[in-house]
């Protein structure tokens, strides 16, 4: 299968006052496949989000997409598009919804131009299609009575009613690729289940692949087909989900399994990574993890490649090398 | 001194709005009548959304915001109806520690004067020497170097923060702490390390917590009981092990389901429950969960009759129809 989105070797970079620069996505490689959900994981700081927003060219000066760096999609570098070019690939596409609602609805325009908007960004439609397009959409992720919701303003709906409005938006342009940061991390954990559903029929009757940014490892499980586990800039485990589920292979994919809480199984004490995770300005040179890893490995002073674990499962980790896990 | 350490009956607090359009807006009924006791050493989980009233709950026991009504007694103490003098003796056994242990440290005061300042208001320390060293043996005890006393919050990450915020709470050795979301801005890696500290002190030093949570997964690594609250109601309330294996009130059932489990093989019963959270200010009569319940049997009843907290099963469940599960798919 050929890859709709490939990135490749991507590195985003910050000016540090002293002068020096940081790289808090340093590297990152991985592809996603029509109508497939890859989820991007990993603690605050990690760069998944910054890795989702290079893709759609959205990084805050003063960083930039270092030299060296691919996204494609399909046939189209997006890395070198400029202007029109870049703006008809924005919503169109691929599109974005993001964790906190409230701040990326504008809370002057009603729902319906806000929608609407979109529709007429890409598509050559009269109005009343438009709006038309709007209410079904509403419809679609679940919203009641979506005709007198359209004359809505954002601060007159829930905090779920305001993430269905921007999956709606996200919608509107009918996007190959949906990138979703964080999209539930902000509700309720019914308002969460009611989301998470919305966006798995979606990506059922659409054929939209999914590029989903989560800290949660409990909303990758049965949703996604492969998971890419960050720390600190890089990928160190990428594997298809069972896989990863049922073997996590590095040891920070490790830890963070012991340190989730889980409703099921042995109520045993948590067994937490210890330490914090360093800023950038302080992620150690060869293995970033071997400040926090429980294992000391002869090479950790050498960076480890991704390296073959099992089938299609990598590890950035020398542990790979010795065939000990 | 047997018995349980606080006792919390029909609390209500309802928030008033002031100003002009005042007399048209209904009140906002945060918390209307909740019950429960806290035992020494134990730590009882307050679960809910967000408006459900648990935080109101906590904060009107250590009197950071008045009740309404109701009565709560520590250690035998009517805690609402204690003068300025004897409400600050008090304050030296109830503490609290919030979600955002950013925004409650001053961010001019060293951790270690933020640390000190219970002991300085409650003159647990004679000189300064003294002072210093109970400041460095908590910072050692919620695990921070003490050499961090002389420097400043910004200079720490969120589980650092909340730690300080931990040292802070411990300094004037209390028996009871309302932990309000004291992990939920962590990322989980922290979030462990701060949930075994919790148990760890408790072990040690005998406190009882008041936890309150939105994450069931969080609290059953740490609560013995967990009362489920629901626009202002205690809903359910059990021991946790019997409370997350055999919930009896729909909406305890509808909660679980909810949090996403970390194993793809699992197989768990998924109840979506449809429409919003009723506003607390106009709150559904009868059960308050009548809008949204998906229990086979819910009736006429539900609608007009306040279903009142009442024993099955081993639980306490507020539900008219708590006999039957709601859901053939619960566990």
């Amino acid at each position: 299968m050929t890859a709709l989105l490939e990135v490749q070797n991507l590195r985003v970079s910050f000016p540090e006052p002293g002068g020096g620069r940081i790289v808090p996505v340093d590297g990152v490689t991985f592809t996603l496949e029509r109508g497939r959900t890859l989820a991007l994981v990993g603690e605050s700081g990690c760069g998944k989000s910054l890795t989702s927003l290079a893709i759609l060219r959205l990084v805050p000066p003063p960083g930039r997409i270092d030299d060296g760096s691919t996204v494609r999609l399909g046939e189209t570098d997006l890395l070198a598009l400029q202007g029109e070019a870049l703006r008809r690939v924005r919503g169109r596409r691929i599109a974005m919804i993001f964790q906190d609602p409230m701040t990326s609805l504008n809370p002057v325009f009603t729902v319906e131009s806000q929608i609407t908007e979109v529709v007429h960004a890409h598509f050559d439609v009269p109005k009343r299609e438009a709006r038309d397009r709007a209410a079904a959409l509403l419809q679609e992720v679940g919203i009641p009575d979506p005709l007198a919701r359209l004359k809505s303003y954002p601060h007159q709906l829930s905090g779920g009613m305001r993430q269905r409005v921007m999956i709606a938006i996200a919608l509107a342009g009918q996007p190959e690729i949906l990138i979703a940061d964080e999209p539930t991390t902000a509700l309720d954990v019914t308002v969460q289940a009611q989301i998470l559903e919305v966006l798995d029929g979606l990506r059922a009757t659409h054929g939209m692949a999914v590029l989903l940014i989560t800290h949660d490892l409990g909303i990758v499980a049965g949703r996604a087909d492969r998971v890419a586990v960050m720390y600190a800039g890089q990928i160190v485990e990428s594997a298809p989900t069972g896989a990863l589920f049922a073997n996590p292979s590095h040891p920070y994919t490790q830890g963070l399994f012991g340190s989730v809480p889980r409703l099921t199984g042995a109520a045993g004490r948590l067994s937490p990574i210890p330490g914090n995770v360093p800023p950038p300005s302080a992620w150690p040179s060869g293995c970033r993890f071997r400040t926090r890893c429980p294992i000391v490995h002869p090479r950790s002073a050498e960076a480890p490649p991704l390296l073959p674990v099992g089938p299609d499962h990598l590890i950035r980790c020398w542990l790979a090398e010795d065939g000990a896990r | 001194m047997s018995g349980p350490l606080l006792v919390v009956r029909d609390l209500v607090k309802h928030y008033v709005s002031e100003g002009l359009f005042a007399a048209r807006t209904p009140p906002v009924r945060a918390v209307d009548g909740v019950s429960f006791e806290v035992g020494r050493g134990e730590t009882l989980a307050l679960v809910g959304e967000s408006g459900c009233g648990k935080s109101s709950v906590g904060r009107t026991i250590i009197r950071l915001q008045e009740p309404t009504s109701g009565e709560a007694l520590f250690d035998g103490q009517a805690v609402f109806r204690l003068e300025r003098e004897p409400l600050r003796a008090l304050r030296r056994r109830m503490q609290i520690i919030f979600q955002d242990p950013y925004s409650s440290l001053n961010p001019r005061m060293t951790v270690g004067d933020a640390v000190a300042e219970g002991i300085e208001i409650h003159r647990l320390a004679r000189t300064k020497a003294e002072r210093k060293e109970r400041v460095a043996a908590l910072l050692e005890e919620v695990g921070l170097d003490p050499s961090y006393a002389s420097r400043y919050p910004h200079e720490f990450s969120g589980g650092q923060r909340q730690r300080i915020g931990i040292a802070r709470a411990l300094a004037v050795e209390p028996a009871f702490i309302v932990c309000d979301e004291p992990v939920s801005a962590l990322d989980v890696s922290v979030q462990a390390q701060v949930i075994n500290l919790l148990r760890d002190l408790q072990e040690r030093r005998g406190l009882s917590y008041l936890f309150i949570a939105h994450d069931l997964a969080v609290v059953r690594q740490i609560a013995h009981r967990i009362a489920v609250m629901y626009l202002g109601h205690i809903i359910e309330t059990a021991p946790t092990e019997t409370l997350l294996n055999d919930p009896r009130h729909p909406y305890t059932q509808a909660l679980l389901s909810a949090v996403p489990e970390p194993d793809p093989t699992a197989q768990r019963a998924r109840i979506v429950l449809s429409g919003d959270l009723p506003s607390p200010s106009n709150p559904p009569p009868g059960c308050r969960f009548h809008t949204r319940c998906f229990h086979p049997l819910r009736s006429e009843r539900c609608r007009s009759e306040v279903p009142l907290l009442r024993p099955v099963h081993g639980s306490l469940a507020a539900c008219h129809y708590a006999e039957t599960p709601a859901s053939p798919l619960a566990r």
